[in-house]
């Protein structure tokens, strides 16, 4: 089963413009820089929007095509969505907005909020909370119960719109793995976290004004990003590693320093142009450095990307001149260093 | 983990300090206010006290009463079925001319009321545009009748109505009503459980302001459906008829007039009033 996208949607001033898309099973991550359109795509699928022109399928069905005449509204499409400002029915119990899709499929007050109880437990909403109206939760809270209340009807596409941007980080993890066991066939994630991408995404949609310019599995995507934007994005590294303190020990054995304090499980991230390489172990304020192993060298115009492997796997980008100075070639053993100002600690 | 404590500063709120505001704006504001008590206790001082319950409870009065609560609150009713898609034509839908819609809309507000009631004459009367269809097709005749005094009351009422939730409308956006569709609800569904409940208090503010507006209708009433006693003499028009042969009479009905608009008023600020 899948989504195809292949068409036009217009929006004020601008237009969303799809050619072909083909959303498969599994988590795809829809990434991009701010208004490039990867609301709009997700509002189109879930019927909120209308294409101009094109065609919107669904496990084979056309739920949009202007030319055909057919629009299938959005309460019969069976795409759920988790909107990034949430949208609680303010009116309602949290154990209400959580049934309510429940009801309007046809299930009876009791049942309705028996299985509203067990998904409210699921993604983790204080039982304390459950009789309360929205407005009494943290932003947090309320995201949880948005997410439980789109997967209650149990959808097939699952939309989720920057799904963590108001998480306090104690729940960012359980949320995430949520998101990942979600029982929708699709899930559609809308994201600015790379810790969202490397760690949930099967698959990669990029988006730049307007337009789709570049798609497919992660490695596919990370080697042809289609924009700067997104080259810079996918760059990301995120290092899985056990926090204490101001140090990170990641899964190679290799100690972090960073910047702010943390503890637990956590993952560090940090942009490839932060990475600094060495023919000799650099002196100077860098708290890390560690002797890496050059597996790869990606020219791309003047900008080089250094694969590194070792005691943690990172991406490095260099300028082309200071490869061609430093010689940079595959087996070669080189220092990387990395200022703890530049790592980012996310739970 | 300790936040800094802040001071809450809420410009919208907060009263200027006294010593920014001119000696004489305070003063002629003062006057002002006396202007609108001096009515009130005008009433108040001429009151027939002891005498109140049996001056109500003369027939008259009491028939009077009843004609007031039947028109005013099938003028109510009339209202909320037909100002409730007007609200929403005007919050949800694109319109052609807007400000001219709106104005349409607002008109019974600011119109003098025995224009309106004229008004009414001339299109739903015997010989009206529309009245002589009425007549035609359905034998049915508005003028002098009780249902034309309904008519008049809803007529100046709708506006108050209208606006109220045309607001409340606006205000809560259509965010809520997406978020239904991707959770199955049809547009029926949607505006049961989701729309009319998160505008509740408007609703309620709307229906309070027509039913009031109604219930003091005058000259709307008084040219369109006439002054006769059982079918269309309202309260107000026992009062202005009282005033003539029992003053103490007329002066009873304006309290209990006053008392429920007061009523109505008090409610709607501490519960229902948008901000």
């Amino acid at each position: 089963m899948t989504v195809e996208f292949d068409g036009r949607v217009a929006r004020s001033g601008w237009a969303l413009q799809v050619d072909q898309l083909a959303i498969a099973e599994g988590v795809t991550a829809v990434v991009g820089a701010n208004g490039t359109g990867k609301t709009t795509l997700g509002r189109a699928v879930a019927g909120l929007d209308r294409l101009e022109r094109g065609r919107l399928e669904i496990a084979g069905t056309a739920v949009d095509d202007p030319g055909a005449g057919v629009f299938v509204p959005a309460h019969r499409r069976r795409v759920g969505m988790v909107f990034q400002d949430h949208r609680l029915f303010g009116h309602l119990r949290v154990i209400d907005n959580v049934a309510f899709g429940l009801r309007r499929a046809g299930a009876d007050r009791a049942g309705a909020r028996r299985q509203a109880v067990a998904l409210l437990e699921r993604v983790g909403v204080d039982p304390k909370a459950w009789q309360r109206r929205p407005a009494a939760l943290s932003g947090g809270q309320r995201q949880r119960v948005a997410v439980a209340r789109a997967l209650a009807p149990e959808p097939e596409v699952l939309i989720v719109d920057e799904p963590l941007a108001s998480v306090d980080s104690s729940g960012r993890a359980s949320l995430r793995a949520l998101l990942g066991e979600s029982p929708a066939r699709h899930v559609l994630l809308i994201t600015h976290d790379p810790v969202d991408v490397a760690t949930l995404a099967r698959r990669l949609v990029v988006l730049d004004t307007g337009a789709v310019v570049s798609r497919g599995s992660v490695a596919e995507v990370t080697a042809s990003p289609g924009c700067e934007w997104a080259a810079t994005f996918l760059g990301a590294n995120v290092v899985p590693g056990r926090a204490q303190g101001t140090s990170v020990t990641t899964e190679g054995g290799l100690a972090l320093t960073v910047a702010e304090e943390a503890a637990g499980s956590v993952y560090v991230t940090f942009p490839a142009h932060a990475v600094t390489l060495h023919r000799d172990r650099p002196a100077g304020s860098a708290r890390n450095a560690w002797q890496a192993e050059l597996q790869r060298v990606d020219i791309d115009g003047e900008r080089a990307r250094v694969h590194l492997g070792g005691p943690v796997q990172v991406r490095a980008d260099v300028t082309r001149r200071s490869a061609d100075e430093l010689d940079l070639r595959p087996g070669l053993t080189i220092w990387a260093s990395l200022k703890a100002t530049e790592l980012t600690v996310v739970t | 983990m300790s936040s800094p404590t802040r001071v809450r500063v809420d410009p919208g709120t907060e009263p200027r300090p006294a010593s920014q505001l001119p000696a004489a704006v305070t003063w002629v504001g003062f006057v002002a206010l006396g202007l609108l008590l001096l009515p009130v206790v005008g009433l108040l001082q001429r009151a027939p006290w002891s005498a109140l319950p049996s001056i109500l409870g003369e027939s008259e009065v009491l028939e009077a009463l009843r004609v007031s609560l039947i028109v005013s609150l099938a003028a109510t009713g009339a209202c909320i079925v037909l100002g409730l898609p007007l609200a929403f034509v005007l919050a949800r839908r694109r319109l052609w001319f807007p400000r001219i819609v709106r104005a349409v809309v607002m008109l019974p507000m600011v119109l003098p009321p025995v224009v309106a009631g004229t008004a009414l004459l001339f299109a739903l009367g015997r010989r009206g545009l529309v009245g002589q269809w009425l007549e035609e097709w359905f034998g049915v005749s508005l003028p002098f009748t009780t249902a034309g005094s309904v008519v008049a009351a809803a007529f100046v009422a709708l506006p108050f109505f209208v606006v109220t939730v045309e607001a409340a409308l606006r205000q809560a956006g259509d965010e809520l009503d997406e978020a239904a569709a991707t959770l199955g609800a049809g547009a029926w569904a949607t505006l049961a459980h989701v729309t009319l409940p998160t505008i509740r208090p408007a609703l309620a503010a709307g229906t309070a302001l027509a039913w009031a507006r109604a219930l003091g209708e005058f000259g709307a009433t008084l040219t369109f459906a006439g002054n006769f006693p059982g079918r269309t003499r309202t309260l107000p028009l026992e009062t202005y008829l009282a005033l003539e042969r029992n003053p103490e009479a007329a002066v009873a009905i304006s309290l209990v007039l006053m008392a429920v608009a007061l009523a109505v008023l008090v409610t709607l600020r501490d519960r229902w009033m948008p901000r």
